[in-house]
């Protein structure tokens, strides 16, 4: 499967000059960048691991893009996003996130139903990679 | 306008027995200065033949506030100088003969905290059935913070709802179910699967899905559900189906409410027709149950299109934004439901402005402080497709849910391939436009482009490309020309 989380996830992979662009959009409307990344990507996992702190004075992309490199070095085969944050008075929030890097591979989430009274079921979600393995070697040593 | 009469002073002559005009008694003062905490009115007036516009004024301001049609005694038991409503400004309006815009000053004092219901009572309430007008609009309101503070505003919001969501940067995309009537519970969740499936966020009941013969409102719950997680399953994304609450009593409501929560819903829906009283409960319920609230606007036509009579939807919607609902239909400017374009942005900014200034062609009349209220997040629905999707986001920005319910549903190549296709122009368009390109003049040429990798919105620009709904608008701006959209 293709998670599609994030605001380009059903265009093909940004190159790093499209990237690039989108941070210098950014930079533009004064939002602070940031990069996160994890290996447990449920639609409810809200605390993705930092890679470093949000870049509030950066001019441009150049910084974000030499930072986006290493984390890529570092974490190949887990989820990277990149965030924008406004500090603006009313908003207080991220205003633009996507997905910059996925593993190779992308096994999913599992359905589960508990089913209850009447007709009534609820529902979870677990994702395969994360029952699998722990944190951190999830996706790297194949299935 | 004729030899303007002026309010009578001597408490003797005033307080005779007797008829007395309007402005005589009070309700009409050029000299009045609003105050900070006076809610104002901006009604559009159309005077009966002969009746003097300066006494139309004062009566809607006496008829919305504390006047009967003869002199009472009874009057002098209280401060009625500040009980009185004040028509304070008249204006003819442009291009329209024998219109005016006047604008009444109420004191604060006339309202009773936190209820629409009671403000509504007053502002339209016997005023818009007086015999001396032909007829009257309610245009727009200023309402001051000490007021707008009295309301707890949406559950929700546009900040949280996008952070529970964990979606940000792009509209959100949505359908309505089709045909909104006839389908089974089974057939209907099928539906709701292929369209969250293919690529949108959220799905939505019609208005008038309620529990009928064909499908039970339980069935609709479970069947939506079952899509909705089975879909989210597939995607790692969140999906919503806006579960349409609407009910005879408000004890169903709650009941169906209760529900939907129970089966794990973000999102219930209800429609505009349960009433001012009816939206304030639900609200509350949603705030106590982390419930986002979906409001459809059933009905609203029937008193915003015209222009010479009724409220416009900019004034519903600032009650809404009051009264407290997270999501609001407030028009396309391009597809098959009235609206011209400045008009409809107008409605936009009530929605989601942090301050809304005085824009008199986008017919905003007033500068409004929300006073950090939530922002309600607007819903573009009715005949859009996804060939617009560049005049879309340019005309309403990334705050908005974009609605394609036959622009999914009916693509040729199934409702997957519909939402896939609005999926991609979208976030496609949102690219385009953050790396700076002219999306209003290049849109086409990027929509052809992104079909290059996405065969169903090749079909779709195919089928739809070439649809517009070009008619003339009813609610258009007094104060410019506005072209509608081609």
């Amino acid at each position: 499967m293709r998670m599609t989380q994030g605001a380009f996830s059903f265009l093909p992979e940004l190159t790093d000059i499209q990237i690039a662009a989108q941070i210098e959009y950014c930079l533009r409307n004064e939002w602070a960048v940031s990069i996160e990344f994890t290996d447990d990507p449920h639609p409810r996992n809200v605390y993705w691991s930092m890679w470093g702190l949000p870049m509030f004075d950066l001019h441009d992309a150049a910084g974000l893009m030499q930072e986006l490199a290493a984390c890529r070095a570092a974490q190949p085969e887990h989820y990277i996003r990149i965030n924008a944050f406004d500090p603006s008075k009313g908003w207080e929030t991220v205003r633009l996130s996507f997905i910059v890097n996925r593993p190779s591979q992308e096994p999913g989430f599992r359905l589960v139903r508990r089913e209850g009274a009447g007709r009534s079921i609820h529902y979870t979600l677990e994702s395969y990679a994360v029952q699998r393995r722990p944190e951190g070697e999830r996706y790297t040593t194949g299935t | 306008m004729g030899a303007i009469e002026q309010k009578i002073i001597d408490p003797k002559k005033r307080y005779q027995a007797g008829v007395l005009k309007y402005a005589q008694m009070g309700y009409w003062d050029a000299s009045y200065e609003p105050k900070d905490t006076d809610v104002l009115a901006v009604f559009r007036i159309t005077p009966q033949d002969g009746v003097d516009p300066v006494e139309a004024a004062a009566a809607v301001a006496g008829e919305s506030s504390t006047a009967t049609w003869t002199v009472v005694w009874t009057d002098r038991l209280t401060a009625s100088e500040t009980y009185r409503a004040k028509a304070y400004r008249i204006d003819p309006v442009p291009g329209q003969e024998g219109q005016y815009f006047c604008w009444v000053a109420y004191e604060l004092d006339l309202f009773e905290e936190g209820s629409i219901a009671n403000l509504t009572a007053s502002i339209i309430g016997n005023v818009f059935s007086f015999k001396p007008l032909k007829a009257a609009r309610l245009e727009d309101m200023r309402l001051p913070v000490a007021y707008v503070k009295t309301f707890r505003g949406p559950p929700t919001g546009i900040v949280v709802e996008r952070e529970r969501l964990d979606k940000f940067g792009r509209p959100l995309l949505g359908a309505t179910m089709k045909p909104k009537l006839g389908l089974s519970g089974k057939n209907y969740g099928r539906v709701v699967y292929e369209a969250l499936r293919g690529g949108l966020d959220f799905t939505k009941d019609d208005e008038n899905i309620n529990s009928q013969a064909f499908m039970h409102w339980r069935d609709r719950f479970l069947y939506c559900m079952e899509g909705v997680n089975q879909a989210a399953a597939q995607t790692g994304e969140i999906k919503g189906h806006y579960l349409n609450i609407t009910a005879g009593t408000m004890e169903e409501m709650y009941k169906r409410a209760e529900f939907a929560r129970d089966l794990g819903s973000s999102i219930v829906m209800i429609d505009l027709i349960v009433g001012w009283t009816a939206i304030q409960s639900i609200s509350n319920w949603c705030r106590d149950n982390d419930m986002i609230l979906h409001m459809h606007r059933a009905g609203h036509g029937t008193y915003t299109r015209q222009k010479n009579h009724g409220v416009s939807f900019r004034v519903i919607a600032k009650w809404l934004r009051l009264a407290g609902v997270d999501h609001l239909h407030a028009g396309t400017a391009v597809g098959k439901l009235e609206g011209d374009p400045m008009t409809v942005q107008g409605f936009y900014n009530v929605c989601r402005d942090t301050y809304t200034r005085q824009d008199l062609p986008r017919g905003l009349f007033f500068d409004q402080d929300w006073a950090s209220t939530r922002k309600v997040m607007p819903v573009a629905s009715g005949g859009i497709h996804a060939g617009q999707m560049h005049q879309l986001l340019d005309l309403f920005g990334d705050d908005v849910v974009l609605q394609f319910g036959g622009g999914t549903i009916g693509h040729p190549m199934g409702i997957q391939a519909g939402a896939t296709a609005n999926r991609v122009a979208l976030e496609a368009m949102v690219l385009a436009r953050n790396e700076g390109r002219d999306i209003r003049h290049e849109g086409p040429d990027i929509l052809r482009a992104a079909a290059e990798h996405c065969r169903p919105l090749r079909a779709a620009l195919d089928t739809w490309g070439e649809v517009t709904f070009n008619y003339a608008s009813t609610d258009t701006s007094d104060f410019v020309a506005t072209p509608s959209m081609a």
